[in-house]
């Protein structure tokens, strides 16, 4: 966020602040114990919001459970805006000293077409209700925006974080102690990879790779020449598949063959290449198709090094346990594939690597392992080693004069997700996670969770009662891209149209075979959380013969 | 230039064992003690938890009050004097120790072994244990309807153990009901509320709604109950199973700080090792992150280290 890729608060301030709003967020099962955080601060009078299109356990704790349409965020966000200035509930002061764009922005979102009366509609929340939140947020001492795939898991998912940005400036809800903006990262080390620079367009510390001065401290560090162009993200690297110009593929970690959306297209895209090598503990549905496959460590508890979570503390993952005979460290596969190559990594221990990234990235530089350990981790940035980290980022802001950039709004529209529900294709599909089950089950798979019910899909009672359709009972599920049969469940916490599933139980049903592969140009991350399907009833026969 | 001494806003002077001791204000007792370097022994207290006075371990004399006070949630008030181990203290703790080891097993409860070792309490002093109640008689016991104790065996909790899921067991004959798993499971951590205290008097005990299996409950298997279990009454299965197998070797064990694989919260994991496998999953309670409690995934969803379609 203006320019540093992470979260601005801490855990610790949630329990402190005034307001906390989890925005496309299930953070009760998605992240169990951010929620703890959650509810210390409820149990101290802090007020939660939740905008989810479920009625999620995330939701069941909400003060205000803001029921918007799935891929309405944009629209929800503006009308939201727009109450703020409608009710001259701005902070003016803040966005006059720190913020450029506002006057356009203003322009936009006062317009009638943005007010939560115009837009009831298409956002599904009450225009009443939006109102009270907003105030609430806007009046706050301190609040904080929270989100998570709900947000970014659209084909508008860069639009949709600036609208919230768009809200924090806009009520000076930033930069302060409490107050800010929170993407939760889903993986154990999505910020820390981040951070590391795997990323298409940037190096280690969000240092971007078309800055000819960086690249020669990298150049001079690494005895290479880094190209100056941007690399490609996961989206573009599939259409380069599909162009025939990107033709060898390492995944390392990833299981793209279950988890990318349009499941079937990404297998065949992988099934094309000319030579795919897979690092990873399991033969996953990705690493069958795979020409070599490496078997690489746990990195958690077979080796050494840091990662860092969605508050940016960097911490020390440690060895507890040797892996099996056969596998191998990653770093040591990584070095060996340079060297074979012909480029000598030099000293690849966790720790050499490590202190070879301070002298790189400056927000790293205080960040020596041994003050990692005494310190409990560190959140960066941590410049020196008299920094103890920084629990918020962006009080910047309200230095007198700002430091550094002003903080820009962004005007955004309203698009809604690409596919549209049809007389061929009536229900809104969305995808989700389940608390004990991870990503696409590869490794949750090994221990007995009595939570455990296999695939389902979720419908709202009526919709199920208007097909016929009885809870348990088996159903075929087709999008415009692909089919399954699984049984249905009944959940009244869903909405008329609405029906969700999870993409973690492949053996039971293949949810991205149904996901729609349109993605973000601005991020490349799919559009998961919305698609249209049509849902059957299976006839005796058909059933009969399973 | 020599220092200075003032008195420090928002702090109260105690004695304590006659020693004057200056705390900060709405400090417990306990509290207070500890700053002075005194430990106060207790079962049912802990740093993340709220002081629910129910152990009465850590009870102490406070001159001019009628009764002992526990000490874990008393509030400091200017001019108390406590004695932390006087007679009367000891004779409290040892007869509360007493009651509490004659009527549970100990055997894998090494800090309540400790105090009664300490107080020279004597728990076989009731006479012979009596035979341990049938599967579920505890569980439909209701307040009043009593059988007459015949005064010749000591009365205990013993039951069977109830093994009804694939994660952790609750072996009810070790519940001393510190509250500690209620506490735990509801307002103080998670907020799910699987189990609540059932019944009155000797029959209270730990109990799900209805007394129904856990995987009938609303439990959601954190395991943050077993986290803070002091008796372990309440046990990860693998743990259990390998205790009644005698594969447990906890002395061997090594226990090796590290980060969760899952989602991105960052949760640090205390990883309890023996022969090069991992056994156990806890949290420090000094994490900023977890305050030492996890989620399903992070407490039981290692088995994948050590996955068939590794090795």
């Amino acid at each position: 966020m203006f320019g540093a890729g992470g979260g601005t608060n801490s855990y610790r301030e949630v329990e402190e602040t005034d307001l906390v709003v989890l925005w496309g967020s299930n953070a009760r099962e998605a992240h169990p114990i951010f929620f703890h955080h959650v509810i210390k601060g409820l149990r101290r009078g802090t007020r939660l919001v939740v905008v989810d299109p479920r009625r999620t356990p995330t939701a069941e704790w909400a003060d205000e459970w803001l029921p918007v349409h799935v891929g309405a965020d944009i629209a929800l966000a503006n009308a939201f805006a727009h109450v703020i200035l409608d009710e001259h509930l701005e902070n003016r002061a803040f966005i006059e000293r720190a913020t450029v764009g506002f006057a356009e922005f203003a322009a936009h979102v006062s317009s009638p077409a943005c007010s939560p009366e115009a837009t009831e509609a298409i956002t599904g929340v009450p225009a009443a209700q939006l109102r009270k939140v907003a105030r609430a947020y806007a009046t706050a001492d301190r609040a904080m925006i929270c989100w998570t795939l709900g947000i970014t898991e659209h084909h508008d998912a860069v639009d949709n974080v600036l609208s919230l940005i768009n809200l924090a400036l806009t009520a000076g809800q930033v930069g302060r102690w409490g107050a800010g903006l929170n993407p939760l990262r889903g993986q154990n080390n999505v910020q820390g990879g981040g951070d590391m620079g795997a990323l298409p367009h940037k190096l280690a510390g969000f240092q971007d790779v078309g800055d000819a001065a960086v690249r020669a401290r990298f150049d001079a560090t690494w005895k290479t020449t880094i190209p100056p162009q941007n690399g490609w993200n996961l989206t573009e690297m599939f259409l380069a598949m599909e162009r025939k110009e990107l033709r060898g593929l390492l995944v390392f970690g990833e299981n793209p063959a279950q988890s990318e959306a349009n499941a079937g297209h990404t297998r065949e895209l992988l099934s094309d290449l000319d030579i795919l090598v897979v690092q990873d503990l399991f033969l996953t549905r990705t690493a069958e198709l795979a020409d070599v496959v490496l078997p690489g460590s746990a990195s958690w508890c077979e080796t050494d090094g840091t990662v860092t979570n969605s508050e940016r503390r960097v911490q020390r993952v440690r060895k507890a346990v040797s892996p099996p005979a056969g596998a191998r460290d990653d770093f040591w596969i990584l070095s060996e594939l340079g060297r074979r190559m012909g480029h000598d990594l030099g000293d690849t221990s966790p720790e050499a690597l490590w202190n070879e990234l301070r002298t790189l990235s400056p927000m790293h530089r205080g960040m020596s392992w041994a003050r990692i350990e005494q310190l409990g981790g560190i959140q960066w940035p941590c410049p020196d080693e008299q920094s103890e980290g920084a629990p918020f980022l962006h009080g910047r802001l309200w230095k007198d004069p700002v430091e550094g950039r002003r903080a820009p709004f962004t005007v955004t529209r309203h698009e809604g997700p690409l596919e549209h529900v049809s007389a061929e294709f009536p229900f809104r599909l969305t995808t989700g996670r389940r608390l004990y089950a991870y990503n696409t089950h590869v490794q949750t798979q090994h221990f007995t969770s009595p939570l455990h019910r296999g695939e389902t899909v979720d419908m709202f009672p009526a919709d199920a009662a208007a097909l016929g359709l009885v809870d348990g009972e088996r159903v075929r599920v087709t999008s415009p891209r692909g089919s399954v049969e699984l049984p249905v469940q009944l959940d009244p916490n869903l909405r008329p149209g609405l029906v969700f599933m999870t993409f973690h139980f492949l053996q039971d049903a293949d949810a991205n075979t149904l996901t729609n592969d349109a993605f973000d140009p601005k991020s490349g991350t799919a559009e998961f959380k919305a698609a249209s399907v049509r849902i059957e009833k299976l006839t005796e026969t058909a059933a009969a013969e399973e | 230039m020599g220092k200075v001494s003032l008195p420090v806003v928002g702090t109260v002077e105690i004695t304590i064992d006659g020693r004057a001791v200056r705390v900060r204000e709405g400090a417990t007792l306990r509290e207070a003690c500890a700053a002075a370097g005194i430990e106060i022994p207790t079962l049912c207290w802990a740093e993340t938890l709220t002081p629910v006075n129910v152990c009465r371990v850590c009870v102490v004399e406070l001159a001019g009050a009628r009764t002992l006070v526990p000490s874990c949630s008393r509030k400091v008030e200017a001019g108390m004097a406590v004695q932390t181990d006087s007679e009367r203290v000891r004779v409290s703790r040892r007869m509360v120790l007493e009651l509490l080891a004659s009527s549970v097993d100990t055997s894998t409860a090494p800090s309540l072994r400790a105090f009664v070792e300490r107080y020279g309490a004597d728990p076989d002093r009731f006479g012979p244990r009596a035979t341990p109640a049938a599967e579920g008689v505890r569980d439909a016991a209701h307040a009043g309807h009593h059988a007459e104790p015949d005064g010749a065996t000591a009365a205990t909790v013993g039951q069977p153990v109830k093994v009804d899921n694939d994660l952790y067991v609750r072996d009810y004959a070790k519940c001393i009901l510190c509250y500690k798993c209620v506490e735990a499971c509801g307002t103080d951590a998670q907020g799910t509320f699987a189990i609540s205290v059932a019944g009155r008097g000797f029959d209270a005990r730990i109990s799900t709604e209805h007394a129904v299996p856990i995987p009938e409950s609303a439990c959601v298997y954190c395991g943050n109950c077993i986290a803070v279990c002091p008796t372990g009454a309440l046990m990860a299965k693998t743990e259990h199973d390998m205790r009644a197998e005698g594969t447990w070797r906890e002395p061997e064990q090594k226990q090796t700080d590290t980060v969760c694989p899952y989602c991105g919260v960052g949760c640090v994991l205390r990883l309890h090792t023996q022969d090069d496998q991992i056994l156990k999953v806890t949290s420090p309670v000094e994490s900023s992150v977890t305050s030492g409690n996890l989620c399903i995934k992070g407490r039981f969803g290692f088995g994948h280290v050590a996955g068939k379609d590794r090795r």
